[in-house]
């Protein structure tokens, strides 16, 4: 064990017995399978949902007939709106209040800021009743802003960029200052590149979240001109209305793909992100 | 009056609060509020004034035996979800940290469910539990077993979401305790490995406590997640069969949007917030002392 240099790259995994590494490929074939199988029912004809066999005829119709059957095209425009909405939204007033709070003499700064954190436990889904009242007097049911308003002023999202703010030392932004920077200059040119990881992570870990929230954007919600993906998926799919099998899963993968798709190209940031996000 | 510049940064720094501050007293403080008076009063007829009934709204849910059924079945679902998806989450972590062939394809496998949305795995396992073409029933079939009814009979309902919810969150809890252990100085396992510890004692000696930071704050999460997401319900069950996996938040939704009773739907919800603030406290004193904030 001498013969290791200190700086040599340590073989930090621990090696497992082979009975592990069967559990562990057992395990892994159980945990992909309902998405393979989903695979699998999505580009068959739909009498192959239950009788496997290897060679069974490919085909896509499955994923036109869900694609006619349902405005999926609108409900990709109306997710892909929500989502690039609130992902920007949530920049703009997470980041200024992350700001006073990292570097403004607020009175009472400590109080607030345990009242931001409130809301990492009380989300806007669990009061779904009253904030679809208060939804409704601004006039926002039925539109994607709607949808949106409520995550705007995130916790998670202010919590993250006060605690990157304050790791930025004083010294970059005396200088800033002494270059003549006011104060909004000093945070788009000095904290604002500074955080650019931290925006990263928050990003996708609120990008996924509106991609697949549900149960809010269900109840503002009542026709297809501003339903998002999941719950045009809900509605398509609810068992009630006897739509196909085959065509369910076509629709429910169309729904999934961008994201999956954007998960395992970019699956180091996305697991990073989700690390960033979670312990905090 | 000139402002001194210690009173213009106060003012700066409220100024830049303003719109967080805004939006959350509208979406997150009003509401709250507002659902608390609510649970308070009963609303009068045909625009007659409220009328105050102080804790009548909560004697009457505590009195109705659906109510309880529902926080019976929450807390069965978080009993049942929480232990099973922490273990699970656990090995699968400690499987990826070991020199496993395939290693990056195994972890893919145990994370991807974690991105998928409720709803859409909701809809794949239907094809598992349907009654007579669901995968699973087909396959007792083959075995020569007679099927089961997974989501129509009460007795197994529950239990059919409860599995579902352990392998869509699974893998979300693997990703922390995977950090935790590469976190880890090897030089703990080297010593160990000196020592002749057995790799059994040397988890539950060493490794486990050393995960229990992690597997607090998974624990927190999984608690909110127990309480706060009910989607999967909209597609498997709808709360039934006769409430058998009806939840708390699934209940508040019918209550305010199928029998438009806005009084019970608040009263569930401040009961909700309360589970919620049990939670936070349980973060908020627990979770941090052990962590470091800056």
């Amino acid at each position: 064990m001498n013969t290791t240099t200190p700086y040599a790259p340590r073989d930090r995994f621990v090696s497992i017995s082979s009975l592990e590494t069967v559990a562990a490929w057992l395990l892994a074939i159980i945990w992909i399978f309902p998405l393979l199988y989903a695979f699998w029912a999505a580009f068959h004809p739909s009498e192959f949902m239950v009788n496997f066999e290897l060679f069974a005829p490919l085909t896509l119709e499955n994923f036109a007939n869900a694609w006619s059957q349902a405005p999926f095209a609108r409900y990709y425009l109306n997710t892909f709106a929500l989502v690039t909405g609130v992902v920007i939204g949530q920049f703009v007033v997470c980041t200024l209040a992350a700001f006073a709070f990292a570097r403004f003499p607020i009175p009472g700064k400590n109080v607030l800021f345990m009242l931001v954190l409130i809301q990492l436990f009380v989300f806007p889904e669990v009061l779904i009743v009253e904030n679809y009242r208060i939804a409704s007097e601004l006039g926002l049911i039925n539109t994607i802003t709607g949808i949106g308003l409520p995550y705007v002023a995130s916790a998670l999202g202010i919590f993250l960029l006060r605690q990157t703010f304050k790791t930025i030392p004083r010294e970059l932004e005396d200088a800033a200052r002494i270059e003549g920077c006011n104060w909004l200059e000093i945070l788009w040119k000095v904290y604002v590149p500074l955080a650019k990881p931290t925006y990263l992570a928050y990003g996708l870990v609120s990008i996924s979240h509106h991609w697949n929230n549900f149960i809010w954007p269900l109840v503002v919600t009542n026709s297809v001109e501003s339903r998002p993906l999941t719950v045009g998926l809900g509605v398509f799919s609810a068992p009630e209305t006897g739509v196909n099998w085959a065509t369910v899963s076509a629709a429910t993968l169309l729904s999934i793909a961008p994201l999956l798709v954007a998960f395992l190209l970019f699956q180091r940031q996305f697991v990073q992100s989700f690390l960033r996000a979670g312990i905090r | 009056m000139s402002l001194t510049a210690y009173h213009k940064m106060q003012l700066y720094g409220a100024l830049l609060l303003l719109p967080a501050a805004v939006l959350l007293t509208t979406f997150a403080y009003l509401p709250t509020i507002t659902t608390v008076i609510n649970s308070l009063f009963l609303p009068g007829f045909r625009g007659a004034p409220t009328e105050f009934v102080g804790l009548e709204n909560y004697q009457v849910l505590f009195d109705d035996p659906t109510f309880w059924k529902v926080a019976r079945n929450n807390l069965i679902y978080a009993i049942g979800t929480i232990p099973t998806s922490i273990a699970l989450a656990l090995c699968m972590a400690l499987f990826v940290n070991g020199k496993l062939r395939g290693r990056g394809v195994v972890r893919m496998a145990y994370f991807t469910p974690t991105i998928l949305p409720m709803i859409a795995a909701a809809n794949i396992w239907m094809f598992f539990y349907a009654p007579q073409i669901g995968l699973f029933n087909q396959l007792l079939g083959i075995l020569g077993f007679s099927g089961v009814n997974w989501l129509g009979d009460p007795s197994v309902a529950l239990g059919s979401v409860i599995a579902m919810s352990v392998w869509k969150e699974a893998g979300f809890f693997m990703i922390f305790y995977l950090a935790a252990l590469q976190s880890m100085p090897p030089e703990l396992k080297e010593a160990s490995d000196l020592e002749g510890t057995s790799r059994w004692h040397f988890f539950w000696r060493v490794t486990f406590p050393l995960l229990m930071p992690t597997t607090l704050f998974v624990l927190i999460n999984a608690l909110i997640n127990a309480v706060r997401v009910v989607d999967h319900l909209f597609i498997l069950t709808k709360g039934g069969p006769n409430n058998a996996t009806n939840l708390l938040l699934y209940y508040v939704y019918e209550n305010a949007f199928s029998f438009f009773d806005g009084t019970t739907a608040a009263t569930i919800t401040v009961v909700i917030l309360l589970v919620l603030a049990v939670v936070a406290t349980l973060k908020f004193t627990i979770l941090d002392r052990r962590t470091h904030y800056q």
